[in-house]
């Protein structure tokens, strides 16, 4: 390992010892054949192909049907190290809500001062339509994946709240699967917190915001685009492990006031809709009129309590990432405490001081699209040729509102099992948290993203990034 | 469960069915080519009258040789029907349904068409054919054989079923319909070798050589053979057998739903054909008027199913 020793490896102290949370698997590890490791590799691939995990990547047709890469060399946290994470992200989760209530209410935030009047009214992500409406149990966001970062023993950092449609989380629980099936002695050796339980919990979880038109045992549902969509795997893989149906809009229509599935039997009401469909989508009568994927009056249906919809309709408008910028009062105003987790130091490109400081260090920035996602539309300073230094220059002259920009962070690194041995990579970690009226729930672990490339910062699916199993130890 | 669940299921056996049945009839012709040079053209013309493909067909090629109609029927791009086509069709009602069926299955489904898109992405070579083709029937059985071993006895598995003997049965009649006039014995010709071969075939190609001949002791006749086809419960591919289950399933549906449909009435009408008709019968009313009735009311059947189980809106 020559890795600049200006990042934290998690697994390998600067002495090449294990770290505390790694030291159990890292003797395992020591007797392992490197030869056996590189055929289980390729024995999860086959096992990924089998299991149908895969993942459509936009604008490339030749490879419809593509595996996100997964490394077996699995990134370990500790009990207590998770303890102190989960405090911040559950501090964070509330903050959100209420912050989410507020603006769909009486904006206080907006009154006192703390977050701008135009930051919100010019939204895109701000939803008219869910002025005044407080949904089934009071729950904005009852999924929300928390995108953390690491760059030290103690320093965590909140680099994105997925509070629309966080995806991901079918590969946290086939990681695991897998892991399990390939290493079953490793299990027995290392003590680790179970991730299964999720899908129950979030069966519960929706259950638990059943509208009040609902009669009886809630019936749930997960609402996706189709067969052709790249987390359809997901949308599938929930639904069936929630035993809940999985539905597309032309299954769906409006019935007395219901929004009702096509059964064999004629059609049903549905009570809580898990939909992984964008707000824009849901309804062509309230929104994009021209959406086929959606449902006509939906939105009439659920702003007079006929259904519930997770997350709720406007929830884009707590992760946008100009707003993003605020959560450090966002939190303060809706909590009284100071945040626990960090916030990236945030660049508003709208602000002319501000544009004048990204502009005149650029090359040491990540420039982010306010509106982008999954690392599209995203410049890494340090990385970047001096041609695309210039086409960001461009871009943020014209549409400074368009960008925000942030320090880059030492992320930390974490092995991956190579041809040529162990070697250090890059990774984040998205947690997956549950919303109900009365609990937060937040499986330990969750989404690690590696990125695969040397030096690399980038760990989206869509960009060249892989997966890794994430342990939590037991205390 | 969704009425578009339900549609997904009986298509995805019905396409799984179809791609054994597809590989059955090349079997079938493979073996006459081989055995009887003469009789060839002929032989292919029929198995593609038979899948119902042969309009396709001519677009692509004016001659009916073993070679291009084995290509067509396996893994031509342009044909809709092809092996490889309808294995992916099956693939692709698997994931739409996928939350009906359990992982054995779905992983049984997944494996049979990554192995076969390979199998049949290069044109077969005359060595490798029968292979290919035994895998074809082996990646269904393997579906069929997760699906009994592993799914609840519920309205799901109904509809997979009623979907696999829907097809089976429509494949038996059409290798029957195509070939009915070798069956009549006005215009029979008992013992030329054309005839041996042209009923061996229709055995063939519905898997039951070995049990006629065991039931028949060796005596190979006409009629016996479409009364065996046609009539005999025991064998699993005659109508009679594909249709006691077609009403078995639906009748489950039935006691399950607590409600009786128009296509309940529909199967029961065909059944009765089966059991008050002997072959004698048939003969007299005809066998190819008694097999075009079939296929038309099977093709209602179909229809009804549909409409009354909301497969679509």
């Amino acid at each position: 390992m020559n890795e600049s020793p200006a990042y934290f490896d998690e697994m390998l102290q600067p002495d090449g010892g294990p770290r505390g949370p790694y030291a159990q698997y890292y003797d395992w590890l020591r007797k392992e054949e490197p030869g056996r490791l590189l055929e289980k590799s390729a024995e999860a691939e086959a096992l990924f192909r089998l299991t149908g995990i895969t993942f459509n990547v936009y604008g490339d047709p030749s490879e419809a049907e593509r595996l996100i890469p997964f490394d077996v060399i699995p990134r370990i946290i500790a009990g207590r190290e998770w303890v102190k994470v989960t405090k911040g992200i559950e501090q964070r989760v509330r903050a959100l809500n209420a912050f989410l209530h507020d603006i769909y209410h009486r904006q206080e935030i907006v009154r006192a001062g703390r977050v701008p009047a135009h930051m919100i009214a010019r939204n895109a992500a701000f939803l008219p339509q869910m002025i005044g409406v407080t949904p089934p149990g009071g729950i904005y966001t009852h999924i929300v994946g928390t995108d953390l970062v690491r760059t030290g023993p103690d320093e965590f950092f909140v680099l994105e709240d997925n509070a629309r449609t966080p995806s991901g989380v079918s590969y946290m629980l086939e990681n695991r699967e897998t892991m399990l099936h390939m290493f079953p002695e490793l299990f027995s050796k290392v003590k680790v917190q179970s991730v299964s339980q999720y899908p129950r919990s979030l069966r519960r979880s929706l259950s638990a915001c059943a509208p009040q038109a609902c009669e009886g045992r809630p019936t749930v549902a997960v609402l996706t685009p189709g067969i052709y969509n790249s987390a359809y795997y997901e949308h599938a893989f929930l639904a069936d492990q929630m035993g809940a149906e999985l539905v597309e809009g032309h299954d769906l229509r409006v019935v007395n006031g219901r929004v009702a599935m096509r059964t064999t039997e004629g059609y049903k009401p549905i009570d809580v809709l898990y939909r992984r469909i964008d707000d824009d989508y849901i309804d062509p009568l309230n929104f994009n009129p021209d959406s086929m994927l959606g449902v006509p009056g939906i939105m009439d249906v659920y702003r007079a309590g006929g259904i519930t919809l997770a997350n709720a309709p406007g929830t884009g408008i707590a992760d946008d990432k100009a707003i993003y910028s605020y959560m450090p009062e966002i939190i303060e105003f809706y909590t009284g405490e100071k945040a626990i987790l960090n916030n990236v130091p945030t660049h508003r490109c709208s602000e002319p001081e501000a544009l004048k400081y990204v502009l005149d260090n650029l090359a040491d920035l990540v420039v982010k699209e306010v509106h982008g996602s999954g690392g599209y539309g995203m410049l890494v300073g340090p990385a970047a040729s001096k041609a695309e230094l210039a086409t960001f220059r461009a871009k943020l002259a014209a549409n400074p509102d368009h960008y925000i920009a942030q320090p880059t962070l030492a992320l930390s690194t974490v092995p991956i099992l190579t041809d040529a041995g162990l070697a250090p990579r890059h990774v984040d970690l998205r947690p997956y948290v549950l919303v109900s009226p009365d609990r937060i729930e937040i499986t330990p672990g969750g989404l690690t993203r590696v990125a695969l490339t040397e030096g690399s910062l980038v760990v989206n699916s869509s960009q060249g990034g892989g997966t890794k199993d994430t342990w939590v130890l037991e205390e | 469960m969704l009425g578009k669940t339900a549609g997904g299921l009986f298509w995805m056996f019905r396409y799984l069915e179809r791609s054994e049945n597809t590989a059955r009839m090349i079997d079938a012709g493979l073996r006459i080519s081989l055995t009887r040079s003469s009789a060839a053209e002929s032989e292919w013309t029929s198995i593609l009258h038979a899948t119902g493909l042969q309009a396709g067909y001519l677009q692509r090629y004016s001659t009916y040789t073993g070679d291009q109609v084995i290509d067509y029927l396996l893994r031509d791009e342009t044909n809709p029907g092809s092996v490889r086509a309808v294995v992916e069709a099956a693939r692709n009602d698997a994931r739409l349904v996928r939350t009906a069926l359990t992982r054995e299955v779905w992983e049984a489904v997944n494996e049979c068409y990554m192995v076969l898109k390979d199998a049949l992405a290069h044109p077969i070579s005359d060595r490798d054919l029968p292979r290919i083709l035994q895998m074809i029937r082996q990646r269904s059985a393997f579906v069929r054989g997760a699906l009994h071993g592993t799914m609840l006895r519920n309205e799901m598995y109904d509809f997979a079923r009623i979907g696999t003997f829907f097809e089976r049965a429509d494949n038996t009649a059409r290798i029957l319909d195509v070939k009915y006039y070798i069956l009549l014995p006005s215009v029979m010709h008992v013992g030329t070798p054309t005839d041996n071969v042209q009923w061996e075939t229709i055995l063939r190609a519905t898997s039951a050589v070995r049990a006629y001949q065991t039931l028949h002791d060796g005596e190979v006749d006409p009629k016996s053979i479409a009364k065996f086809l046609m009539l005999d419960r025991r064998l699993p591919r005659s109508l009679a057998f594909c249709y006691g289950k077609i009403q078995d399933n639906l009748g489950y549906l039935e006691t399950d739903y607590g409600v009786r449909h128009p296509c309940h009435d529909l199967a029961a009408r065909i059944c009765k054909r089966f059991a008050t008709y002997d072959v004698d019968a048939i003969f007299d009313y005809g066998l190819h008027e008694f097999i075009s009735d079939f296929l038309k009311d099977s093709a209602a059947l179909g229809q009804q199913i549909e409409i009354d189980y909301r497969f679509i809106e």
